[in-house]
């Protein structure tokens, strides 16, 4: 399989005389015309991660490769194949939108028979044309995104590097970026996206979780929630109190907790669901015999929280 | 004579800003002990509206109790009884972890025979004690929400409002920070929480979405997504670009997208999905895997921002 990005063992440090250890050891690959997510809190090193990748940072030791070009030795021609849309307002606010893309076009050389048509190919796409004489500083939060995206698109580059796009984004905007991304991925770029949102995990074919500048796991979504040594059960039955004592008395559940208004119970399934089976069963017969209201009681998908949660806890206990 | 069952009672809550709207007409009750949250992009009017219940800005119509003192006529009951903590911290990054909290003890005028119990108390079960002598500059972001939230509830406030408190917190933290409110909840404290954040909105015992100014719906999670019209599917399937076109192209799907190497796609009924199969298998599409998933608070207010906003133009098609 070819590689459209490639992560030797990254490692940077930040500040000479303390220095500070952001990303320890990082490796990854992303296959072409995958869209990868770097998931992680505020602080865990994404950005640095992405930086680094598209080659507007040194690393401190390690080696990445855009379409098979070193970033260090080879950065010209790496560069020319990435687009990369900061975290930050990266546009000229009093240019309008229109001037923008002709701006990131001229400064990434794309010439000029095929930028008007690259152009209104994007405006159409990111459902802009309506603005395209607005000036940018005057675009809602999700307006800009959609255009910042499109700036760093205009050059039509093989692999794309996205800090936070999604980040204090309205959900609205937020689904319609991700619909713009999914169609993105579909005409063959590769996608490397950076996101505090664990849901939005699973909007991606593959994924690493970083945390404290380390991976803690990564692979496609489905196989690190299939890969926990437990399953969740949702428990939603009336009165609270009534349910609260049935569930901590409940054999088989190890761990429970409140979450809105129902109770997430964590039950091991080292043989199978057959542990989750016994316990719904169970808990039905109980709630039934005290004639318990019961809105809900069923088996849960892993959500890529509960993920992040136990892998931070096995990294804790291994130190 | 408000109901004192209640933590907050609101009538027909409404803020002008000129001739902007942000609180249009709100109604709403939350019994004490409940967890409130209130959900919507940014500038949906959700700090607006906080304000108004902490009684530091004035409705421009409508009223509202907290813990049955009115916002319009009793505003200075109301300070003493809540505790407030918003997204940027109000610490004192010169002070350490213990003199933050001795100064916002003395700030709330928490009388002097109480002060020590109370910090001590809250240093515990804030899980603070290793920190308590550090400066708070130096505390990392997931402590120094702690103790923002230690700070905010100092004086024992029956209420507490939290205004974005959990933002960028990474999430064993947040669960952490949950556990804390559940406690505080589960001794009585009534709390409302915003969020523009869907999944942080899981948190809450109830629901309240606004839009534009409005509330637009108010339940317990689950009922929310039990309100939505007709059923949710992931499917497998090769190639998933074509389906996708397939499915957009079918009256029966309201919504056909991508989500990684799967597609979800919302039926307005349960029935259409053997159509579907059969559709999808006709062109040759090969379907490895089919399962219903239940829809995201997300789902569900997209869904109801979308039923608004076509309400919202049929309505001025008819007066206009």
């Amino acid at each position: 399989m070819d590689y459209a990005i490639e992560a030797r063992d990254i490692s940077k440090y930040y500040g000479k005389r303390r220095p500070r250890l952001a990303l320890d050891r990082i490796s990854l690959s992303v296959g072409e015309g995958q869209l990868f997510g770097l998931i992680g809190p505020d602080g865990a090193g994404k950005t640095t991660m992405l930086r680094i990748l598209s080659t507007v940072m040194e690393l401190s030791s390690g080696q990445t490769r855009i379409a098979g070009f070193d970033t260090q030795k080879n950065a010209e021609q790496a560069r020319s194949l990435i687009g990369y849309m900061p975290q930050a307002f990266s546009l000229y606010p009093d240019l309008s939108v229109i001037e923008n893309l002709n701006f990131f076009a001229d400064i990434n050389g794309v010439p000029h028979g095929r930028r008007e048509a690259r152009i209104a190919q994007l405006l159409d796409f990111a459902r802009l044309d309506r603005f395209q004489h607005r000036r940018s500083a005057l675009l809602s939060g999700g307006m800009r995104k959609k255009l910042a995206l499109a700036c760093a698109l205009v050059h039509d580059p093989k692999v794309l590097l996205l800090d936070e796009p999604t980040t204090g984004v309205d959900p609205l905007s937020r689904r319609e970026l991700w619909g713009i991304l999914a169609q993105v991925v579909l005409q063959g770029v590769t996608v490397l996206i950076s996101t505090p949102y664990m849901d939005e995990a699973e909007r991606c074919h593959q994924i690493a979780m970083l945390h404290q500048g380390e991976i803690l796991s990564q692979g496609n979504p489905a196989d690190l929630a299939s890969d926990l040594p437990f399953d969740v059960i949702e428990v939603k039955a009336r009165p609270r109190k009534a349910m609260r004592a049935i569930v901590d008395q409940a054999d088989g559940v190890s761990d429970w907790r409140p979450v809105g208004d129902r109770l997430r119970l964590s039950v091991q399934n080292r043989n199978g669901n057959g542990n989750a089976k016994r316990i719904l069963k169970n808990l039905q017969s109980q709630f039934k015999r005290q004639k318990m209201e019961v809105h809900i009681l069923r088996p849960s998908k892993i959500s890529m929280e509960d993920v992040f949660v136990y892998l931070v806890g096995q990294q804790r206990g291994k130190r | 004579m408000s109901d004192f069952a209640l933590a907050i009672e609101t009538q027909q809550l409404t803020k002008h800003f000129g001739d902007f709207v942000a609180v249009n007409n709100i109604d709403f009750a939350i019994p004490k002990g409940e967890i409130f949250g209130l959900l919507g992009p940014n500038g949906a009017g959700k700090t607006t509206t906080i304000r108004m219940l902490c009684g530091i800005m004035k409705p421009s119509s409508g009223t509202a109790t907290v813990l049955g003192h009115d916002i319009n006529r009793d505003p200075e009951a109301i300070k003493k009884q809540i505790g407030y903590m918003s997204q940027r911290f109000s610490l004192y990054n010169d002070l350490t972890a213990f003199e933050n909290l001795q100064f916002y003890a003395a700030v709330y005028s928490v009388p002097r025979g109480e002060r020590a119990k109370n910090i001590v108390e809250l240093i515990e079960i804030s899980g603070l004690a290793d920190h308590r002598n550090e400066l708070t500059r130096n505390l990392s972001g997931a402590w120094r929400q702690r103790l923002a939230l230690a700070c905010a509830v100092v004086h024992k406030p029956p209420m507490l409002f939290l205004d974005e408190a959990t933002a960028g917190v990474d999430p064993v933290s947040r669960r952490e920070f949950w556990d804390l409110i559940y406690e505080m909840a589960g001794q009585g404290v009534s709390v409302l929480a915003t969020t523009h954040y869907m999944d942080e909105a899981e948190y809450c015992n109830t629901i309240g979405m606004m839009y534009r100014g409005e509330l637009i719906a108010i339940a317990e999670p689950d009922v929310l997504r039990a309100s939505l019209p007709g059923i949710l599917v992931q499917i497998e399937c090769d190639p998933i670009d074509r389906a996708q076109a397939i499915l957009d192209a079918m009256p029966e799907t309201l919504e056909a997208s991508v989500h990684g190497a799967l597609l979800h796609i919302t039926l307005a009924d349960a029935r259409f999905l053997k159509k579907v199969i059969r559709n999808l298998a006709r062109n040759q599409i090969q379907v490895s895997q089919i399962e219903e998933v239940q829809p995201s608070l997300e789902d569900v207010f997209i869904a109801l921002v979308s039923e608004y906003r076509l309400k919202a133009e049929q309505d001025s098609d008819v007066n206009g």
